[in-house]
């Protein structure tokens, strides 16, 4: 049986794949148009009741003075930004480190990153007198470093942790790092206060101004996380394939592990510790685009943000006219997600 | 001595998750002989032998052994009958030989676990019999792969079964310690009477080895007997897709396949 | 054919047997090292504090001859303390050793995978929600943690269960519930916070006989079906396949010892909160002395985990400084825990 090749040449470009690119385009068209309903619902929605003109009027033609556009403006919209940001970032973290461990369950939180974060916001305000909101998010980004960096070196002794010892590691590592900030906490009434509203992870109550300082780093984190894409398709066929397609996986770790950080630690430092989204969205990307992580990164930078802001928004709603934080709305929401992720058939042994 | 045994299917269908793989298949395991299943990939030979090992339920059919139907009839009672190594055995952490080889006495043991001196005496004659003796005190997980191999048995065979069954007892191995441990079944077979069932997956072992040769592909048995009658060249061509020709073994007679690819024929 | 041996063995019989005896004489060894440690703690806790009472005194009054005041210092204030903690210690110990060995991994502890956090939540609720104390907390605590073993069972239950899934789901589950915790714990007023938390780290403080008496009772129940449960513990350590080839009945077996895993948890945790770590470190701990399952050397290492720690928590501690038990065996579980991660993941030996 030989390779007979027809003399008439046939075009190489397959239709079939156009149809899938514009499809995949098309899909994310979509979905910035779902992101930006997201963000005008989380103007116009809350325990006050805003009018529609309201909402156009502190975009477009702020007046000051009026109570309702001073609601949006000075209340929604902030919340709304750290929305955007935090679940971008969050987003791009989940999809990178998902990539990078070859682990479906990865998420930067479940890894133990939010203790680490929460550990060094408890020794900021006790040790270091750290009252300020924007001085928490400096020792939350530290202590997110810290943490990334620790579960790495942990966990990359052989060549592939399972995802259940991966999984289980970063819960021994949150288990070990709430030890020693229960610790803490029970000899300080004041830190504890200050301590358990920063740990359940809200868009509310943070300071503007750490958007400030901590966007570039959220920017610089996206741009790595996106470039990063076509390394990830390569890394998911196993380390050994990768290097002998010629991808060079200690640089590709190294630049997705900052990536991990700066996306991760910014995060955290604005919202405070959130779990699962970095779990569940790359996941929802996954259906609509498969694996290839380049769509999976982007449809993740429009689909997180999404998800936060509107599980921000059912917090304003569900329990009006008192608030459930976003971080708790979106841990009702995930660990069925996560459960469900893990009774499919579509896991197998893991 | 083992004592004879019928071990048989009849009509069965095997499926996991919704997906069929034997389907009304019909076989009679013959008592005291070496019988062993071969086929391609994914053609249902380890499926068929945990089917037969009670590991899985037959969505259709029954599996007997004497007449009655293995599911009725009580689990200790069974594995005082039937043994089982399956793929890729797991050993404890730090468990010594003698212990492991111990619990394969779990069949013969009470509720409330009396150890006896029969016990030991199985163990030992276990030990003896795989020529693992002198490894009794030593970790398990310190061994080669033909010791470990060779240790797995001596559990099965601690069970005193009258019938072992094997799922792929050579795989990982290398081809000493393959033929050694297919020679310390055949050992068994011939002196105790102890009926083996197995799946391998190399076709000439299987010839060498088996009294009785079962060829399934996809999902049911294609032929079986005596490997003499049952390997052909048309055997080979059907079950396994491969042109070969068949000689005899130099060293025992048995047939031999000799398989043809693309650049090297006849 | 087995007969009670009189009979001559054979050489080969001796050998074995010998080299059964060999491990089984290690872990008698360990654990007879173990209990008198657990005596001498106890001993010592029981006679030293503000006002001292001699070994004399001690023994006196244990045997219900002593004076009246070493009576009480003794007998209602240190005696129910430590009984409570050697009994909590040996629940959560043996609670850990199961769920590990059953689940196949040693991370796999209750007070990861969420059975923990369903107790602490209920028993916050209780506190916070409801202004409940004592009894009507624990039997909470002891509802929560049955609640959210047998969610978690439930879900992880596909045509039979696997210890993955199973770790998993207790993982997500876990956070679930801490993310109620954290609601239940901004709702409330700071001071009531604290003590909630309080109760969260486990604590030894206000033994009372009665404590005793109940957790006794339900241990009088659980130890002897742990010792029934073991030999199928043990078969089912060889893999499922394995062990069903040996005749087990898996999923009932599994089912069974689960559900006493659960039952020890939380009757301890109701009991005296969730300390922390007794039940993730004693079974790794008694492995790396004995080799092997040791249920035995497993509950006496956590017995005397609390214990010592408790005293430390009580009597050592720099400037006079009281602190709850569960603060000491947190400082020394968690970087434990952390050097374990590091090196299991090393040696790949983690599955």
């Amino acid at each position: 049986m030989t390779l007979a090749s027809s003399d008439t040449a046939e075009p190489q470009a397959p239709p079939r794949g156009t149809g899938r690119l514009s499809g995949r385009v098309l899909g994310l068209v979509i979905a910035v148009a779902v992101l930006a309903i997201a963000v005008f619902l989380s103007l116009a929605l809350g325990a006050r009741q805003v009018d529609l003109s309201s909402v156009i009027g502190a975009i477009f033609d702020p007046q000051s003075g009026d109570t309702n556009q001073m609601v949006i403006r000075d209340l929604r919209v902030p919340r709304t930004i750290i929305g955007l940001v935090a679940g971008a970032a969050l987003a791009l973290a989940g999809a990178v480190v998902q990539g990078l461990t070859r682990n479906p369950l990865a998420d930067p939180g479940l890894l133990g990153v939010n203790a680490g974060a929460s550990l060094f916001v408890v020794l900021g305000i006790t040790f270091f007198g750290v009252s300020s909101a924007f001085g928490q998010v400096w020792f939350a980004f530290a202590g997110a470093a810290a943490a990334t960096v620790v579960v790495y070196l942990v966990s990359s002794g052989r060549s592939g942790p399972t995802p259940v010892a991966l999984t289980l590691a970063g819960s021994a590592v949150t288990a070990a790092l709430t030890s020693i900030i229960t610790l803490v906490l029970l000899g300080n009434l004041d830190t504890l206060n200050q301590f358990r509203f920063w740990a359940v992870g809200s868009l509310v109550g943070r300071s503007l101004d750490s958007l400030a300082v901590f966007g570039p780093f959220v920017l610089v984190g996206a741009v790595l996380a996106l470039s990063l894409g076509r390394t990830l398709n390569v890394l998911s066929l196993g380390e050994d394939v990768a290097r002998g397609l010629g991808g060079h996986v200690g640089r590709a770790r190294v630049l997705a592990s900052v990536a991990v950080v700066l996306l991760c630690g910014s995060a955290t430092a604005l919202a405070g510790p959130i779990v699962f989204v970095g779990l569940v969205v790359p996941h929802i990307a996954r259906r609509f685009v498969g694996a290839d992580y380049r769509w999976v990164l982007a449809y993740s930078l429009v689909l997180g943000p999404t998800l936060l802001v509107l599980a921000d928004v059912v917090g304003r709603l569900v329990l009006a006219p008192a608030e459930l934080e976003a971080g708790l709305v979106v841990a009702f929401i995930g660990a069925p997600v996560m459960i469900a992720l893990v009774r499919s058939k579509r896991l197998g042994v893991l | 001595m083992s004592e004879p045994r019928e071990l048989g299917a009849e009509g069965i269908r095997l499926a996991y998750d919704g997906r069929v793989i034997v389907d009304d298949l019909t076989v009679s395991i013959p008592s005291g002989k070496t019988t062993v299943i071969v086929g391609p990939n994914a053609c249902g030979k380890s499926t068929l032998l945990r089917g037969l090992a009670r590991l899985m339920r037959p969505a259709a059919g029954r599996v007997l052994l004497d007449g009655a139907d293995i599911h009725s009839i009580p689990t200790k009672q069974l594995a005082r009958s039937l043994g089982l190594l399956p793929q890729q055995p797991l050993a404890p952490d730090g468990i010594t030989v003698a212990d492991l080889v111990g619990r394969g006495r779990y069949p013969h043991q009470g509720v409330f676990r009396q150890r006896s001196a029969g016990d030991d005496a199985a163990v030992a004659r276990a030990l003896e019999q795989t020529s693992t003796l002198e490894l009794a005190s030593r970790p398990v997980e310190e061994l080669s792969g033909g010791q470990r191999q060779r240790v797995w048995i001596a559990m099965a065979l601690a069970q005193q079964p009258d019938i072992l069954l094997l799922d792929e007892p050579t795989t990982y191995l290398d081809v000493a310690h393959q033929v050694e441990v297919l020679d310390l079944l055949h050992d068994l077979n011939k002196t105790r009477g102890t009926t083996v069932v197995m799946v391998l997956h190399d076709l000439n072992l299987a010839a060498r080895y088996a009294d009785h040769l079962i060829v399934m592909a996809g999902g049911a048995i294609v032929t079986e007997g005596t490997p003499a009658e049952v390997i052909s060249v048309d055997t080979v061509r059907s079950a396994f897709g491969l042109d070969s020709v068949v000689v005899s073994d130099p060293v025992c007679g048995s047939p031999m396949v000799i398989p043809f690819g693309r650049f090297h024929r006849a | 054919m087995a007969t009670v041996a009189t009979r001559p063995e054979t050489s080969a019989e001796s050998s074995v047997v010998r080299a059964r005896r060999l491990g089984r004489r290690r872990a008698a060894i360990v654990s007879g090292v173990l209990a008198l440690l657990v005596l001498a703690v106890a001993a010592t806790a029981l006679s030293v504090g503000a006002y001292v009472v001699s070994l004399p005194d001690l023994l006196a009054t244990l045997a219900g001859v002593g004076e009246p005041r070493d009576e009480f210092i003794v007998l209602t204030l240190r005696l129910p303390r430590i009984l409570l903690g050697m009994l909590a210690g040996l629940s959560f110990a043996l609670a850990g050793g199961l769920f590990q060995s059953l689940l196949g991994n040693p991370l796999a502890s209750p007070d990861i995978i969420g059975i923990s956090h369903g107790a602490s939540a209920a028993a916050v609720a209780a506190l916070l929600i409801f202004g409940l104390s004592g009894l009507a907390v624990a039997g909470a605590a002891f509802v929560g943690a049955v609640v959210v073993a047998t969610a978690i069972y439930l879900l992880a239950w596909r045509s039979g269960l696997t210890g993955y899934r199973f770790v998993l789901i207790g993982i997500a589950t876990a956070f679930l519930v801490q993310g109620i915790l954290g609601y239940l714990l901004t709702r409330a007023d700071v001071r009531d916070a604290q003590a909630a938390l309080l109760w969260l780290v486990g604590s030894l403080s206000g033994a009372r006989w009665d404590d005793i008496l109940l957790l006794g009772g339900a241990l009088a129940v659980l130890v002897p079906l742990v010792a029934i449960l073991a030999p199928r513990l043990r078969v089912l350590q060889l893999g499922d396949q394995s062990a069903a080839g040996l005749g087990l009945a898996v999923q009932p077996s599994r089912l069974a010892l689960l559900a006493v895993a659960v039952g020890l948890t939380a009757v301890a945790t109701a009991a005296v909160g969730p300390i922390a770590f007794v039940a993730f470190v004693s079974a790794p701990i008694a492995r790396r002395m004995v080799g092997g399952l040791a249920l035995l050397p497993t509950a006496l290492v956590g017995t005397l985990l609390v214990v010592a720690s408790d005293f430390i928590a009580q009597h050592l501690l720099p400037g006079d400084v009281q602190v709850p038990v569960g603060i000491i065996t947190g400082a020394v579980g968690a970087p434990y825990l952390l050097w374990l991660l590091a090196t299991t993941n090393r040696s790949g030996a983690v599955r």
